[in-house]
């Protein structure tokens, strides 16, 4: 079987009416040892396995996922991808990130459907602007492209916004990214998913892990629902639920689990060729290729695993996204959803080894998480291969709630949490 | 959305009225001086995060804008009760004995 996809294998297949497609990815039986177990096959987790393969050279690999692969908040994302972060240390994760997004499609030979359409973070207060130009002028510093804009240049680019001064939070600028722009959530999923299968990396759904075998401080392996596995190396990419792996190897964690909520429009004719974000009236709206408007949400602010949250923070949203475009104020609403988001102190992931020898995590992405995918996997491989962080997840540790040397991206997390 | 008594008003209002204010019963070293940064961290940063029965602090901040502690179920939101803390921690501590 070839495996890469092509216009000639659709125009094949499509001479024999498409039946002759096999599934994307293996599902074999999970076997009795592994060098390294990852678990959770969301976007990050599949993104470590397959570069584990690809850079590292590990090929005796799981990824075990409780539910189905990609169905937690990979799928449950507004899909905004950027990098116009503020620290140097989180603006140089992020862009690593954004970098190997650009060539993802290609290095997958999946379409993730990653579309460069620019990112405005809108201001509505003078101390607003203050921090754009601020946060504009160190992503220039760091080679990343951004540019700060007053109201007129934002309406000149989205003419249908609001930036009368009659608003409760008239909108007087914004920063853009050009580079900036979505992704297609479920397929990058997919794709890294058929990308480390073909590498040889075993993808165990409907797997839980039940309990950890740490003897001495050191990783021997896992008590799972499809038996034990012998590894002296797990990573662990479980996001919400990074607290309850945590607790297995008995660590603590600066984590908090809250829902985050998503909601998405019946389809429209195309209308916002953009993604407008606004930190201030809380809301963050782009459009799918589908034509749905996709609207993001803030955080309920109380600690929860139920994957829904309370509907007056829609409300909230709702009103702001009417004042930002007052011609959205009868678009139907299709689907709403909840996922659940493990926040940090500093609202930066944590990208560390742990005092467990050969136990892994990957967690606190928050609420910005999907962005990160392709950086995020591509550092936590090298984490795990070299059990040394990469030098651009250093100051991502787990140390830093010991040493205080907190990286406060608050400011640019997008959702304030 | 949930509705929550708050043991002060003696009343049952909405979520909405509330402000959530973090796992209950964080004890602060008593001597910040000499403890060590690991210990002042994990005070500072850890959380239990726990996926079931929760011991966490409200504020009623458009009631009595007094604080008060709930137990309540972070997997499907039920509530477990609501107490002062003087009252909670009677409760707490007992249910922690028992464990």
């Amino acid at each position: 079987m070839k495996k890469d996809y092509s216009i000639w294998k659709l125009l094949s297949q499509g001479l024999k009416n498409h039946e002759g497609w096999t599934p994307a990815w293996r599902s074999p039986e999970i076997k009795s040892s592994y060098d390294v177990v990852i678990i959770g096959a969301g976007g990050h987790g599949l993104a470590t396995a397959y570069y584990l393969a690809k850079e590292h050279g590990i090929k005796n690999i799981a990824v075990l996922e409780k539910g189905f692969l990609g169905g937690g908040n990979t799928a449950r994302n507004t899909t905004i991808v950027r990098s116009n972060y503020l620290w140097d240390e989180a603006a140089m994760l992020y862009e690593h990130s954004l970098k190997l997004w650009e060539g993802l499609t290609e290095d997958l030979n999946f379409n993730v459907m990653f579309s460069q359409r620019g990112v405005f973070n809108l201001g509505h207060t003078l101390q607003d602007m203050r921090d754009i130009e601020r946060r504009v002028n160190a992503n220039n510093l760091n080679g990343i492209d951004a540019l700060a804009l007053n109201a007129q240049e934002v309406k000149d680019r989205i003419p249908m916004i609001n930036i009368s001064k009659n608003t409760r939070f008239p909108i007087l600028g914004a920063s853009f990214q050009p580079r900036g722009g979505v992704a297609r959530h479920d397929a990058v999923a997919w794709g890294f998913a058929r990308a480390a299968s073909n590498y040889g990396v075993d993808i165990i759904e409907n797997c839980e892990v039940l309990g950890m075998d740490i003897v001495n401080g050191v990783m021997k392996g896992l008590q799972t629902s499809k038996g034990y596995i012998a590894t002296s190396k797990v990573g662990c990419v479980t996001a919400g639920h990074s607290s309850v792996m945590a607790k297995a190897a008995g660590i603590r964690m600066p984590l908090e689990s809250h829902p985050l909520q998503a909601f998405v429009s019946e389809s429209l004719k195309p209308i916002l060729d953009t993604v407008v974000m606004s930190n201030a009236v809380h809301g963050y709206v782009s459009q799918s290729d589908k034509g749905e408007l996709v609207i993001g949400a803030g955080i309920d602010h109380y600690l929860s695993y139920a994957q829904r949250g309370s509907p007056h923070i829609i409300e909230h949203t709702a009103a702001a996204i009417i004042e930002l475009f007052p011609m959205f104020s009868r678009v139907r609403m299709n689907r709403q959803w909840g996922g659940i988001v493990d926040t940090t102190p500093d609202a930066c992931p944590i990208i560390s080894k742990t005092k467990v020898k050969g136990l892994y995590f990957n967690c606190g992405w928050g609420t910005g998480g999907f962005k990160a995918t392709p950086g995020s996997g591509n550092v936590f491989a090298h984490t795990i291969a070299n059990d040394e962080p990469h030098p651009l997840n250093a100051a991502f540790s787990l140390d830093r709630f010991t040493s205080g040397k907190l990286i406060d991206e608050h400011g640019a997390a997008g959702v304030a949490h | 959305m949930f509705v929550m008594q708050c043991p002060h008003c003696c009343e049952a209002r909405e979520e909405e009225e509330f402000s959530y204010s973090g796992e209950a019963f964080v004890a602060r070293p008593s001597a910040p001086e000499t403890e060590s940064d690991e210990n002042w961290g994990d005070y500072l940063f850890m959380k239990r995060n726990v996926k079931g029965w929760h011991w966490e602090m409200w504020g009623h901040s458009s009631g009595c804008r007094k604080f008060f502690v709930v137990k309540r179920n972070t997997a499907n939101h039920a509530i477990g009760g609501a107490w002062t803390l003087a009252e909670a921690r009677k409760v707490y501590d007992a249910e922690e004995a028992n464990a």
